[in-house]
């Protein structure tokens, strides 16, 4: 009964909370199709939208489009061709000036590199991390070998270190190693990551050794039994850690600024910090940035939510 | 490899009575080679790396020579007044948001657990969006709605009829600025960590408690908050070391400033390393922040485990 009566109560306080807590998302949006210097026949000078005190809390474009096109119609329809071509032309007006922000970013910045460069640098480094952190966690949850415990303690025990601890000594190994400035640089250094060698250890206990001893009397190699039983049984984890490894190095930003200078092999969040170094106020281009960087991170998480939520309690249980 | 024919039998008769290591590592050679890939890479971007940041912490180095220098880099850092301000924002900082994280993130997860299954994965992602999206991005986007002239701040306030303040641009508001933008995001990660663990409490303790005529903030603040405690304490220690480590804000918006009112320690870090490139210096701050992190988990641990 209580229950019954409070809910509605409690959804509208979580949607009041959840438009707050977007509202800066959606502020990026907007920003980035805001209409900027513009004047329309009713106007005496031109105004801009970007920057208007009271803010404009939607892209203006919108609204303005419709209206010309209105009055475009209305024109025709009393015959006057000359005032509807004048409302045609502000409506290629308001088009080109609403999205203006982001033509100019695809042709004189490269952002479209940036986009490719942290597509190609997550999803390798994903790739491999998840490989490498399997097999390693198959082994140290399934053998019995000389060293496991030590070697298994030393790649835990890493793991509440701080990224900034190790940052001088890295950048100093990766320019002995002749990386600075590649994407090797970026690569490398995630891949000593221990956090998935604990997840994939972690999971892999709760499989069954009979299954591998079984294997074993039917005369399957090792590579056998951990391509056609462990990875396959591995999936759900394999899954969890790849997302979140996706969306580590997808977002990545202290290291990358260190180690890569040359603007056309950024990653999205170094791009988005040089544009924003040299466009200082100018925040519709900004946020066009902002929203290139957004877009396909977002795409990402709507696909694969549910993943998410199951990492995140499985990190939580432990043991 | 090792195929002698002659040393096969008295090698086995070795195994029969006392495998000796080395027979035990060629054994299990399988395992070492499944383990060699991640082990080279946490070897040479982990290991040496902590082990040397120590070591580095200690020296001075030049182009070509590297002297000792003991503990002058330690001193040095408590005697800067950059790295002073830096310890005493990040430590403010942390103990603002931590305990606002905490509170926002059990209360949201306490308002959508009773809900139905499609409003829980709702409000869930909504809350989890901010989490995933850059934190560039977000940054980019506050210093633009902290705007004096034309942000979505001033305006708001503006409607309670406050005066335009310059969040960031003067020393009494900038780290605060900073500290409401840490709040204001949604802590996506601690709502679902309270929501999965609120759901393993057994349903028993609160039929219990209704015999007895409990209330539900009674009823919340008796069982659901000392219930959830492992949670809060690893939620704790987790942000801790979060809010520790501001940084892309701080890059992003403030630079440190005005004046030294933003600067943080992994801001700190970052620029005596990689502008000024004094790297014995740098090593030493962030030495300096690992032990702070590392008495931080134990002093918390213990504090939230003594009292059972």
């Amino acid at each position: 009964m209580i229950r019954k009566l409070k809910k509605p109560v409690s959804i509208t306080i979580l949607l009041a909370i959840a438009i707050v807590s977007l509202l800066p998302l959606y502020w990026v949006f907007s920003t980035a199709f805001q209409l900027p210097s513009y004047q329309n026949e009713e106007m005496d000078r031109p105004v801009s939208y970007v920057e208007s005190a009271p803010p404009k809390l939607y892209p203006v474009g919108i609204t303005e489009y419709i209206s010309q096109w209105q009055k475009k119609r209305e024109a025709e329809r009393a015959g006057d061709l000359e005032q509807a071509e004048v409302h045609g032309e502000l409506m290629t007006e308001v088009r080109e000036k609403s999205f203006g922000a982001f033509n100019r970013l695809f042709t004189r910045t490269p952002v479209m590199k940036w986009l490719f460069n942290s597509l190609y640098i997550a999803v390798l480094t994903t790739a491999i991390i998840v490989l490498i952190d399997t097999m390693a966690g198959y082994v140290l949850a399934k053998k019995d070998f000389p060293g496991k415990w030590i070697i298994f303690w030393v790649i835990i025990s890493t793991m509440m270190i701080p990224e900034q601890v190790t940052l001088v000594p890295t950048f100093i190994i990766v320019q002995e190693l002749q990386l600075f400035d590649t994407h090797w640089a970026l690569i490398l250094p995630n891949l000593a990551l221990a956090f998935g060698v604990f997840l994939m250890r972690q999971f892999l206990l709760s499989i069954p050794d009979e299954l591998i001893e079984a294997a074993k009397i039917d005369g399957a190699s090792e590579w056998k039994i951990f391509y056609k039983i462990i990875l396959p049984l591995a999936r759900p984890a394999m899954a969890t850690l790849g997302i979140f490894t996706f969306v580590l190095v997808w977002n990545a930003f202290l290291w990358p600024i260190i180690v890569i200078n040359d603007v056309d092999l950024m990653t999205l969040p170094a791009g988005l910090k040089t544009l924003q170094d040299a466009n200082l106020a100018d925040f519709k281009f900004l946020m066009a940035g902002a929203t290139v960087a957004a877009v396909p991170i977002i795409i990402f998480f709507l696909i694969f939510q549910r993943y998410f939520i199951k990492g995140l309690t499985m990190g939580g249980v432990k043991e | 490899m090792n195929s002698n024919p002659n040393l096969q039998p008295s090698n086995e008769s070795v195994i029969m009575k006392k495998p000796t290591l080395w027979t035990k590592i060629k054994k299990n050679k399988v395992a070492y080679f499944f383990l060699m890939p991640k082990l080279i890479f946490f070897t040479i971007f982990m290991l040496i790396p902590i082990i040397w940041a120590f070591i580095i912490s200690f020296q001075d180095r030049g182009v070509f020579t590297v002297d000792y220098v003991g503990f002058k880099h330690y001193f040095e850092a408590f005697q800067s007044p950059i790295f002073r301000a830096a310890l005493w924002n990040t430590f403010l900082y942390t103990i603002v948001t931590v305990p606002a994280f905490i509170i926002t993130a059990l209360v949201i997860a306490a308002l959508i657990q009773p809900l139905g299954s499609i409003s829980q994965t709702f409000f869930r992602s909504a809350f989890y969006l901010p989490t995933v999206t850059s934190m560039v991005i977000i940054a980019m986007v506050w210093r633009w709605m902290y705007n004096y002239r034309f942000g979505l701040f001033n305006y708001i306030i503006g409607f309670f009829g406050f005066e335009p303040v310059n969040w960031l641009g003067q020393t009494s508001t900038a780290l605060p600025s900073l500290m409401i933008m840490a709040i204001l995001i949604p802590p996506g990660a601690g709502i679902i960590i309270y929501l999965a663990a609120m759901n393993n409490i057994s349903p028993s303790l609160y039929e219990a408690a209704e015999i007895d005529g409990a209330n539900s903030f009674q009823k919340f603040m008796k069982i659901t908050i000392p219930m959830l405690k492992p949670t809060t304490l690893y939620l704790v220690i987790i942000s801790t070391i979060g809010s520790f480590q501001v940084f892309t804000q701080i890059i992003m918006m403030t630079g440190g400033g005005p004046g030294y009112s933003t600067e943080t320690l992994v801001h700190v870090i970052y620029k005596t390393a990689f502008r000024d490139f004094n790297f014995g210096l740098a090593s030493a701050q962030s030495v300096i922040l690992f032990l702070i992190l590392m008495g931080f988990a134990i002093a918390q641990f213990k504090a939230l485990r003594t009292d059972k």
